[in-house]
């Protein structure tokens, strides 16, 4: 595999999300910091071979969330998106 | 309502092989009763955790391969990686009666809802049919007629999951319409050589783009950016692919 295809995608990190956020990330809205770009975070590139995950815009490469569990610890940055917007009712 | 429950606190819960049969030499399915399971919705998937007697333990995602239902069960379908920790186990150790701790539903953007009436295209690329069987099946158990076409890449005929019900399905009228891509080896006599996707198959195995269909694209995420910048040169709009990939990066599916 061609290591600029060595990611998965938003899909593959909520399991893991799901420890901190009780509604469905996948099809959360959030707009990347960098560029502006609006996507389903289901869509951003998720790259898990460190520590943690790191998601990134598929538009744009920039670091959108950072996330690590280290020894029953969660810890999350964000400052990669200026918002989140999440379906608080879903069908 | 089963099938309808998205929201609420995912938590770990615990799991028992009640049926396994093999889909092919190297993918089995797995069927499991899980404690208080809330239901899912086609397309969504489950995080499965495996401890040893030392306390490590490995987490990997697979795809729920069977139609919503009512009665605390679902099928996951796993294929084997070589050097992998989990599918191994799941694909040569697990015998009826074992337990394994599974979290989820998970995932509410890669779905088929039975409301979705739209023309719907599949592209499936190996073991990335999964998730989009239980959508077909999803299909059928709610009695659906949304128009469905599947376009399935595999290695190799033998490498073909479900043979049998995708045969079935493709010899009804007003079911599903499934084409095959063989990227290695081919059945016998047939038309196309062994290839990857292309643009001349987009054209003839998927829906024309002016039907506005929504496709979903599973596999590796070689094979997903392949079929997904085919889809949109031949005319599809973005907004309306939805995609999962996995690899071995985390040993998806």
């Amino acid at each position: 595999m061609n290591a600029s295809m060595n990611y998965l995608d938003g899909n593959a990190a909520a399991g893991e999300l799901s420890t901190i956020f009780v509604a469905d990330i996948t099809s959360a809205e959030g707009q990347c910091a960098n560029c502006g770009g609006k996507k389903p975070f289901a869509e951003a590139h998720l790259y898990m071979q460190c520590p943690g995950l790191v998601a990134r815009c598929a538009l744009c490469g920039h670091v959108l969330l950072r996330f690590a569990n280290v020894q029953g610890r969660v810890f999350l940055d964000l400052r990669g998106m200026t918002y989140l917007s999440v379906d608080a009712a879903p069908q | 309502m089963a099938g309808t429950a998205v929201l609420g606190r995912v938590t770990w819960r615990a799991a028992k092989a009640v049926a396994v049969h093999d889909e092919t030499a190297t993918a089995r399915t797995l069927a499991l009763a899980i404690c208080d399971w809330p239901g899912h919705v086609a397309g969504q998937h489950v995080d499965v955790r495996l401890t040893a007697p030392d306390g490590y333990s490995a987490v990997r995602s697979y795809s729920i391969a069977s139609a919503p239902s009512s009665d605390g069960r679902i099928e996951i379908t796993v294929e084997r990686l070589p050097n992998g920790e989990v599918s191994p186990y799941l694909t040569q150790e697990v015998v009826v009666g074992d337990e394994l701790e599974l979290r989820g539903p998970i995932g509410g953007w890669f779905v088929w809802r039975s409301v979705q009436t739209e023309p719907i295209q599949l592209v499936a690329g190996g073991s990335g049919i999964v998730p989009l069987m239980a959508m077909i099946r999803s299909r059928r158990s709610a009695g659906s007629s949304a128009p469905f076409r599947l376009l399935y890449s595999v290695r190799e005929p033998e490498t073909v999951f479900y043979r049998d019900e995708l045969q079935a399905l493709s010899n009804q009228g007003d079911s599903v319409v499934i084409s095959y891509v063989y990227t290695r080896v081919t059945p016998k006599d047939w038309p196309r050589p062994a290839g990857r996707i292309d643009a001349p198959l987009i054209g003839t195995g998927t829906w024309p783009s002016t039907l506005r269909p929504t496709s979903y694209v599973c596999g590796t995420t070689s094979f997903v950016e392949h079929a997904t910048d085919l889809l949109i040169a031949a005319g599809h709009d973005r907004e309306r692919i939805r995609t999962e990939r996995f690899g071995a990066t985390g040993e998806r599916k």
